[in-house]
């Protein structure tokens, strides 16, 4: 039982992997799957900052009563390449708005169906 | 100076893809010099630096200072400094193309064409430069969202291909980055020497097996490997000319780079054909993939639709060298990088330009255009010899190392493929050559400046490309021997 109570997070970034996933390739409205697409790239920052975590350790600032020893730290790296990625994942979001705008000024809908109906016209 | 180099190229790169966005503002002219100037910079570091690689070794530069494995680390080594040499070669000759023809666009102020060009060559010099796997990842990314921003330029479907793309790419590179968390939390490290030291301590745990599968399959997808690669088609038939010519021709290379990175120096071959056949899956799948796109290939009637189908295909032969994981076959995959590059390039560029003069977008109206067109149509011949894999040319050399690889471990399902596929390409592009030189029997002329050879400006890098795929067909044996061998050396 302690197992699970430490993992379920884990379980929970899966799901959300999961429901990332299924949004991206099965939704037909491509806003949506841009909505996938976050869900999915949150659910790798999670598992990344997951990673960083101890039992038993706090923030990585150095506290003088508890000296320099690395075991009573969260691992401060994951946090860092996570803000980089989620800077790099609001810029995929950012150029994908930019081209859902275009694709729905050429053809009035941003349902795929209806979008692949228009352009075989 | 020299040390300095690994930063210095894509760091320039960014610095005039900023100037060339700032200078077009006002003027647009100005923006193309400043990037034609940016890219022939780094041509030239990178022709330095695989010089003083060959004669002293490798070089490291330490991010700010901090010494690997802590700090981040860029290299310079033998496969490094020969994948920025084929990428700045490459991208410095594609921006030679004028923009109206290459971008199918007029030259608008404040669009900053040129400066994304320069952003999509700096992601990649960066990618093949790194030597951090996190580092890795954001050059892959920042290389791909100027792609999506290029490819939507294009015309009819493209934005709407271009989101396709910038989906199943996301995808691909979401996949690299857990991987990489995979890694990075079994042993503790994101340098890669690091990394190579450490990981052989827990081959067998299943966190490294899920991370090595996640990281392959990321990048295959990236990489349009068979049967990942139904994003491709769309993707580069409706980007502009130079764009597709990008993508096609070090963009995807760049990702099969990766996978022989991580092969080489990363994983070590124990791992990714030992302990998980990564390899293995990797060869038949590209396997598959060279005769399943050919044929498809071959049922095309738009010229730039069938080039797109014909780069899975060739992809697909850089997967095959992978797959065959030893020595010849990754010399074979790296010699078809450099020649697939020359080729396909030269190709779209004559895709662009003979629209641009003609609007012929079918291939069956290139008939007779061999009259009109001599010099672009000999340069067309070039291209489709090394497609096919005629002796004189590139294409025929890497193929032959490719042979060489398959002999070498008795695949004799690979040997079958690589002569069918070939003889499958023959078939197509011979009957296309001849149809290019034939006397054009009807006279109807299409569009109103159906006459004459393409402007000096659009012939000088088609030239330079064919004359690229000969001198590197010449020369096969100075590369292999001078610049391939080492990197395969301690395999």
């Amino acid at each position: 039982m302690e197992e699970m109570t430490f993992h379920y997070s884990y379980i929970m970034i899966v799901i959300l992997l999961v429901v990332g996933l299924y949004g991206m390739l099965a939704k037909r409205n491509l806003v949506k799957k841009v909505i996938g697409l976050n869900i999915f790239q949150s659910a790798i920052f999670l598992f990344f900052i997951k990673g960083a975590i101890k039992e038993g350790a706090t923030v990585p600032v150095i506290d003088p009563e508890l000296g320099v020893e690395a075991g009573l730290y969260f691992n401060p790296l994951p946090h860092v390449m996570i803000l980089t990625a989620i800077v790099v994942g609001v810029a995929i979001t950012g150029v994908a708005m930019a081209l859902l705008l275009t694709i729905y000024r050429h053809y009035g809908s941003l349902d795929e169906h209806r979008i692949m109906e228009r352009m075989s016209k | 100076m020299i040390q300095n180099l690994p930063i210095l190229i894509p760091i320039s790169l960014i610095l005039f893809a900023f100037l060339s966005a700032f200078l077009g503002v006002m003027r647009f002219r100005l923006s193309q010099s400043v990037a034609l100037l940016g890219a022939l910079i780094s041509l030239v570091m990178a022709v330095f630096g695989l010089n003083h690689v060959l004669q002293e070794g490798a070089i490291s530069y330490h991010l700010g200072g901090w010494p690997p494995p802590e700090g981040i680390e860029f290299v310079l080594d033998h496969l490094s400094a020969f994948m920025v040499l084929v990428i700045t070669l490459v991208g410095f000759i594609l921006l030679i193309f004028p923009t109206r023809p290459g971008f199918l666009m007029d030259e608008q102020r404040g669009v900053p064409l040129y400066a994304m060009v320069l952003m999509l060559i700096a992601g990649l010099c960066g990618v093949v430069l790194s030597g951090d796997l996190f580092n890795l990842y954001v050059f892959l990314e920042i290389a791909s969202l100027s792609t999506y921003a290029l490819v939507s330029l294009g015309s009819g479907r493209a934005a709407f291909s271009s989101f396709r793309y910038l989906i199943m790419a996301t995808i691909g590179g979401s996949f690299y980055l857990l991987g990489v968390g995979f890694i990075y939390f079994s042993v503790g490290t994101l340098n890669m020497a690091d990394i190579l030291q450490h990981l052989p301590a827990v081959y067998d745990s299943p966190a490294v097996i899920g991370g090595a599968v996640l990281i392959v399959a990321g990048i295959a997808l990236k990489m349009a490997l068979f049967p990942l690669h139904t994003w491709l088609p769309d993707a580069h038939s409706y980007a502009p000319p130079i764009v597709a010519a990008f993508l096609a021709a070090v963009q995807i290379e760049v990702s099969a780079y990766v996978i022989i990175r991580f092969l080489l120096d990363v994983f070590t071959p124990e791992l990714m054909t030992a302990t998980v056949p990564l390899t293995t899956v990797i060869g038949w799948a590209s396997a598959a993939g060279i005769i399943v796109a050919s044929v498809i290939a071959i049922a095309q009637t738009d010229f730039k639709r069938m080039l797109a189908y014909s780069t899975v295909g060739q992809v697909a032969y850089i997967g095959l060298g992978i797959g065959l994981a030893n020595p010849l076959g990754i010399v074979g995959a790296l010699l078809h990088i450099m020649a697939h590059a020359l080729m396909k390039s030269c190709l779209f560029l004559i895709a662009g330009g003979v629209y641009h003069k003609t609007g012929i977008k079918n291939i069956n109206d290139y008939k007779g255009l061999g009259r009109r067109m001599p010099w672009t149509m000999a340069a067309f011949t070039v291209s489709a010899l090394a497609m096919i894999g005629i002796p004189p040319t590139a294409g025929f050399f890497s193929k032959w190392y490719l042979l060489l690889g398959s002999f070498d471990q008795s695949n004799w399902v690979f040997v079958g493929v690589i002569l069918g596929s070939s003889l499958l390409n023959a078939v197509y592009f011979f009957r296309l050559i001849e149809k290019v030189f034939a006397p054009s029997e009807d006279k109807v002329e299409k569009g109103a400046d159906s006459r004459g050879e393409l402007s000096w400006r659009m012939l000088l890098p088609i030239i330079l490309f064919a004359a690229g795929i000969l001198v590197v067909g010449a020369l096969n044996v100075f590369i292999v021997d001078r610049f391939l061998m080492p990197i395969v050396a301690g395999f």
